[in-house]
């Protein structure tokens, strides 16, 4: 498994999740889980991804994701979940 | 399972305070490329090291992307050119020919810095030592990429006055061998008492005899997370500030320690240290003078700075020593004037002078950095001040250095500018009384009696 995680930030509108969703299907990404929520007015959501059935490399899907964002006014990342991991346990 | 508020600290940290992964630098042994013959010798030190490095720069993109974390730098040290030209060089232009070669494999491999255009000269200098000395105006003049540095003194050898005296000519020679962009050649040469054999950071790095063939070192940095995370304690107790800085220590060591892992494993070279520095850049946000001024000090430079990097220093060190498995190079707070936006405003307002920035060299990772000063400064002055800064390594056993920039031309009040990483600096006023016949007795300031440990 490649655990991956997606972060969304941005002023709420409707259809983020669905789109980013949308996207994730397309390629083969499965969501492990999702948190989200709102904080002052902005859209914050992470998501638990497992990329190891994507065709796509993560450099690819992170770039599709990024442009993605920029289509819906959000900032989309996705980074590898051991720099979470890293960072937060010991 | 790591929760969204843990994902939104670590992703702030990256995209609004500038953490990020200063550089990966691949330490590179030459040592085996020793020849007689210099057009060998050359062709031997291209390809060991176009060879070794080939994939560093693509290996650290993928990092990168995969990570989401930026690595800023991409370089390469390599063990001292002095000890692996000496038995090659006849002439200081002989040198100078091997920082071309060094110049045109840090170009074929994509580093933007390759440092160990070095000699280790803290007790004396061999003939070997003294040319490399004297080849530095040219070779940092005709060179893009290389980097230079001389040790000059150590807590167990005392400081070599020799050196230090002819190390003050070479900073003004090479002043004037790049004058016509303020003097640059100086920024990439560094004059060391107890010089690290591991330090990732140019432009001191250089790969010392007693490392392996080769190794990855990593520096992180990350001053605008450090100073982001004290304005929660303001007005808080000194207990609670010491606690933020070593927890924040800890999470951007524990970055850097992720990122020389995994490089080691895909460059399937042994991993060497972290070094766990708070390194600025010109960007705003990305100070360590910042970091001060967040502790309580109206601008770096009042009473209290030298205490506050004091701490600053110690707690960066106390939280990150626990997030790596192996500790090295500089590890501590840079104080450079050109690269740090919050140390430039100080000087311009008149509250940071050299005095000041000594006094702060006692208790930070490294010295005098990316000073400039006026370009008529005597080159016994600028020997003064690397002896002051050597003895203050000697005595208090830590690495110090001075890299300082004479710019030809230009006196104080004007500015020099550098470009990128290296910024731009106001030039600072330097002490006009001569130390002329002190630097002039030549010999060598021997060890201080606390060395003798056996």
């Amino acid at each position: 498994m490649k655990k991956n995680i997606i972060t969304v930030v941005g002023l709420d509108t409707i259809g983020i999740i669905a789109r980013v969703c949308t996207y994730l299907a397309e390629n083969q990404v499965n969501i492990l889980d999702i948190s989200q929520t709102i904080v002052q007015g902005y859209f914050n959501m992470m998501m638990v991804t497992d990329t190891s059935k994507s065709p796509k490399d993560i450099g690819v899907l992170s770039k599709e994701l990024a442009s993605l964002g920029e289509e819906i006014g959000v900032v989309i990342h996705c980074r590898h979940e051991d720099i979470f991991n890293k960072m937060h346990r010991i | 399972m790591i929760n969204i508020w843990e994902v939104n600290e670590t992703s702030k940290m990256i995209e609004q305070e500038n953490l990020d992964v200063r550089t990966i630098t691949m330490g590179i042994s030459l040592l085996d490329c020793i020849d007689a013959d210099l057009e060998k010798l050359k062709q031997k030190i291209y390809e060991k090291i176009t060879k070794k490095a080939a994939r560093l720069v693509a290996v650290g993109e993928e990092i990168e992307m995969e990570y989401g974390i930026p690595i800023v730098n991409k370089r390469i040290s390599i063990t001292p050119i002095a000890l692996v030209g000496g038995a090659a060089c006849r002439s200081a232009e002989d040198f100078v020919s091997i920082a071309r070669t060094l110049d045109q494999a840090a170009r074929e491999v994509g580093v933007n810095f390759l440092g160990g255009y070095s000699a280790l000269a803290s007790k004396g200098m061999t003939p070997a030592d003294e040319r490399l000395m004297r080849s530095i105006p040219q070779a940092m003049a005709q060179t893009e990429r290389v980097c230079s540095s001389i040790n000059v003194g150590s807590t167990k050898t005392g400081i070599n006055m020799d050196a230090v005296k002819l190390m003050g000519e070479i900073i003004v020679e090479t002043a004037k061998a790049t004058k016509e962009e303020d003097s640059r050649g100086c920024t990439k040469l560094v004059v060391f008492c107890n010089a690290p054999d591991d330090n990732p950071f140019m432009a001191g790095a250089f790969h010392g005899v007693t490392e392996a063939d080769c190794i990855i070192n990593v520096g992180v940095s990350g001053p605008g997370v450090v100073k982001t995370a004290l304005e929660e304690v303001r007005g808080k107790d000194f207990e609670t500030l010491c606690e933020m800085i070593k927890r924040t220590a800890f999470k951007v060591t524990r970055v850097g320690q992720l990122v020389a892992q995994e490089a080691s494993r895909r460059l399937e070279v042994p991993f060497g240290i972290v070094d766990l520095s708070l390194a600025p850049t010109p960007a705003v946000g990305d100070s360590v003078a910042g970091i001060l001024e967040e502790i309580g000090l109206e601008s770096v430079g009042a009473p209290g700075t030298t205490a506050a990097l004091a701490l600053l220093n110690d707690q960066v060190k106390k939280g990150g020593v626990m997030a790596s498995s192996a500790v090295g190079g500089l590890s501590g707070a840079f104080i450079p004037v050109s690269e740090d936006q919050g140390m430039i405003d100080a000087v311009n307002a008149g509250a940071l002078t050299i005095e000041k920035l000594e006094a702060m060299t006692c208790v930070c990772s490294v010295g005098l950095d990316m000073i400039t000063i006026p370009g008529d400064t005597p080159a016994s002055t600028i020997s003064g001040i690397i002896a002051d800064e050597a003895a203050i390594g000697m005595v208090n056993q830590k690495t110090t250095a001075v890299r300082i920039i004479p710019v030809i031309g230009k006196g104080v009040g004007e500015v020099a500018k550098f470009g990128g990483l290296l910024g731009y600096a106001p030039i600072l006023p330097v002490n006009a009384f001569s130390c002329e016949t002190f630097v002039a007795r030549g010999g060598r300031i021997p060890a201080p009696i606390h060395s003798f440990k056996n």
